[in-house]
């Protein structure tokens, strides 16, 4: 029996257990809309623009261990969704994106929506397809979602022709993929694992840095046990929060930028550093220079060979997934592999760098945006699953909300991308039904994505937007407060929409915050009264807040600007 | 520092794209390439020549693995290789210049494939230097056009790249 491409594909998804698809039609895809109508199993979610459909299948994967798949149309509806893709390419996000084309005999001809859709996406995927013969479709899915969830994940393209979708064919999923040409590796050298734990047992100041790849390899409950035993300091970066529990006393909070000033403290003074996950990028260690002028030794776990030793050397390289690896760790270390080293003045040292508080602000008779996010924490017991979007709110919400679990923190690393906030809280809703989300955002951010407002009304998700509104971009205006003499080159956000209003006329629920002292008891009646209902709040909070501890670009990690210090 | 890739990959449409967009969007240079199927029709084989530190060809080298598209990366430069590279080049040949080129032709061990009333058109194979210098050892004037394939190279004795 023979059936059309269509409906091989979906079939394809139902093996695949998808249950959601993020997407919007067009005429290349009619042909997949039309089976999707036909069948109960996967749920179309039709957002109000391509870009927020990607966002919201990348949160949906970040959100839990699932992966998203979002659908568009050629031409305007790839290149829409060319933002999405880029953003969960750079934090190594699974996902597989399906997109129409033209019929394979237009394809060439500019044709009306026609565009170069596998040139368009190649740099920011991990692989791309584009299917030219029904009989291969099936085995392309398999592929796409094999290569999008193994390895160091990544989004996967598959570019679809609407005579493909169309043209029948006996359907078979293959069980399994082989590829000749793509076999990431799993297990660790057990004589690198072994060597690294001689090295980090023998360590006076040990510090664990790590990053999303712990995340990504569900090794939290892993590398918390790990650091655990052995009582290091953990230092996680912005994509690790909830890897390793943000309340435990080991943690050190964020390195980087705008990281804690233990943090910074002790990953640049450590004699060893285990990095696990992470990628030494340039948020984190600021100066390779600077950072390069202390001795340490770097002992880099990661599933990618070229994370390692590609900004700072690594001495003992480990190639494996962080699960396979730490579980051998933890064997040896069962086995009586060796006592660490005395770490009470390691210890002391950085007790006395916590001392400083480097994360204090400053009180103010306005809203101070750090006060929110702290209320947020204790309104939500730190149980919420949190997204943002980009600049000082997201900065703010990575410092003071603690995340205890993984996959609570959902936000754009990488690429920075603004407008993911609230595609991002519906994706997670979708993920994680019932769960409290709240995106913490900015007047900028917001109104990069909110037609999708639209979308959350349709299908009754009840996100809590919380919109620190301070009338400017304020990172932008952060750096020209500090590095262009004050001159506020267009960071300025005039004629701004009365969001109350813009809320309700979506049909949701608005709320307007001006008083430090009505903070805590908005956002109880949002989490209580409205439960089930999308309220945004607009917080107008203190616009000369900024975010501290900062290393400037181009400073090195012990070059920290405190708040304290101003 | 001079270095020479030898890369199996798919032999698929896009997948010479996948190498060149890599080397294009980190910024790693290419100072030639070359790409033909191999005995295996199923595979082509790529070598490209580069140049950059140890760290950017350890990168490129990683980079090039991640690409789904790539069988095996060889860096040929660190072991014992033959490298070649062919052109053909067609060079001016009027008078006195016809016996002078036939000349510098058999000197470079070149083999003149096409003869008109005015012109030569030499083939040369060699190193890509042995290539250079047969070009500044002729009257730059004398030159009408050049096409060089870029280089392919193979490793000697039981060096051999193969899935």
């Amino acid at each position: 029996m023979t059936i059309s491409g269509a409906e091989i594909l979906i079939r394809c998804l139902q093996e695949e257990k998808v249950e959601h698809i993020f997407g919007y039609p067009g005429g290349s895809v009619l042909h997949i809309y039309d089976e999707l109508f036909k069948q109960d199993n996967i749920r179309h979610i039709l957002v109000r623009h391509e870009q927020a459909a990607v966002h919201a299948a990348d949160a949906y994967s970040r959100s839990s261990n699932r992966i998203g798949v979002a659908l568009v149309t050629s031409g305007p509806g790839v290149t829409n969704a060319v933002t999405g893709i880029a953003t969960a390419y750079s934090d190594s996000v699974p996902l597989v994106i399906l997109c129409g084309q033209v019929p394979t005999s237009s394809i060439g001809q500019d044709a009306f929506q026609e565009c170069d859709t596998v040139g368009i996406t190649r740099p920011c995927v991990k692989h791309n397809f584009l299917v030219k013969d029904v009989s291969l479709l099936a085995q392309t899915i398999k592929k796409a979602f094999h290569i999008a969830t193994t390895g160091r994940p990544g989004p996967v393209v598959v570019d679809l022709p609407k005579d493909i979708t169309a043209a029948k064919c006996a359907f078979h999923y293959p069980a399994a993929v082989a590829m000749r040409s793509y076999n990431p590796v799993t297990k660790g050298h057990l004589g690198q694992i072994k060597k690294a734990l001689h090295l980090l047992l023998s360590a006076k100041r040990p510090i664990l840095y790590i990053g999303g790849g712990v995340i990504l390899s569900d090794a939290a409950p892993l590398l918390t046990d790990f650091a655990r035993r052995l009582n290091f300091p953990v230092t996680n970066t912005l994509m690790a929060l909830g890897g390793f529990p943000g309340t435990d006393r080991q943690n050190l909070g964020m390195p980087g930028m705008h990281g804690s000033y233990e943090a910074n403290m002790a990953l640049h003074h450590a004699d060893v550093v285990l990095t696990v996950g992470a990628r030494f990028d340039d948020r984190v260690i600021g100066n390779v220079e600077h950072f390069a002028r202390e001795p340490r030794r770097v002992i880099h776990l990661d599933i990618d060979p070229s994370s390692i030793s590609k900004r700072v050397k690594a001495d003992v390289p480990i190639v494996g997934h962080i699960r396979d690896v730490l579980e051998e760790m933890l064997k040896l270390l069962e086995d009586g592999f060796e006592t660490s080293a005395d770490l009470a003045d390691w210890w002391a040292r950085i007790e006395k760098w916590r001392e400083k508080n480097g994360l204090a602000y400053r009180q103010s008779e306005h809203i101070m945006p750090q006060f929110v996010v702290q209320s947020l924490y204790e309104v939500t017991k730190g149980e919420a699953f949190i997204t943002s979007d980009v600049g000082q709110h997201q900065m703010f919400a990575a410092q003071f909300y603690k995340f205890d679990q993984p996959r609570r923190w959902i936000n754009s690393g990488g690429l920075g991308t603004m407008g993911v906030g609230l595609p991002y809280a519906m994706g997670t809703s979708f993920a994680n039904p019932g769960a409290p989300v709240a995106c913490i955002t900015g007047e900028g951010s917001i109104q990069m994505c909110i037609q999708e407002l639209s979308t959350c009304k349709q299908f009754e998700l009840p996100i809590k937007i919380i919109n620190l509104n301070n009338g400017m971009l304020g990172m932008v205006r952060q750096w020209q407060e500090m590095f262009y003499s004050k001159r506020y080159s267009q960071s300025y956000v005039t004629s701004l929409p009365d969001f109350v209003r813009l809320a309700e006329a979506y049909g949701h629920v608005g709320m307007k915050i001006e008083k430090p002292e009505d903070v805590k008891g908005a956002l109880t009646k949002a989490f209580t009264d409205y439960k089930d209902r999308l309220v945004f709040m607009d917080f107008i909070i203190d616009p000369a807040a900024n975010v501290f501890p900062m290393v400037a670009a181009g400073k090195g990690l012990t070059e920290m600007v405190l708040a304290n210090d101003l | 520092m001079r270095r020479i890739i030898s890369i199996l990959l798919e032999n698929e449409a896009g997948a010479l794209s996948r190498v060149a967009g890599l080397f294009s969007a980190r910024g790693y240079n290419i100072e030639t390439l070359t790409v033909a199927p191999t005995e295996d029709e199923s595979l082509s084989r790529m070598t490209i020549v580069t140049r950059g530190s140890d760290e950017v060809l350890e990168q490129i080298t990683k980079q090039l693995n991640k690409l789904v598209d790539v069988v095996k990366v060889v860096d040929l430069s660190e072991f014992a290789h033959v490298e070649r590279e062919l052109m053909l080049i067609k060079v001016r040949a009027i008078g006195k210049d016809r016996e002078e080129m036939k000349r510098m032709s058999d000197i470079f061990r070149g083999r003149v494939l096409d003869v008109t009333d005015s012109s030569f058109v030499i083939e040369l194979t060699g190193t890509s230097a042995k290539l250079d210098s047969f070009i500044a050892a002729l009257d730059a004037g004398l030159i009408l056009e050049t096409a060089r394939t870029g280089v392919s190279g193979i490793g000697r004795g039981d060096r051999i790249l193969k899935i």
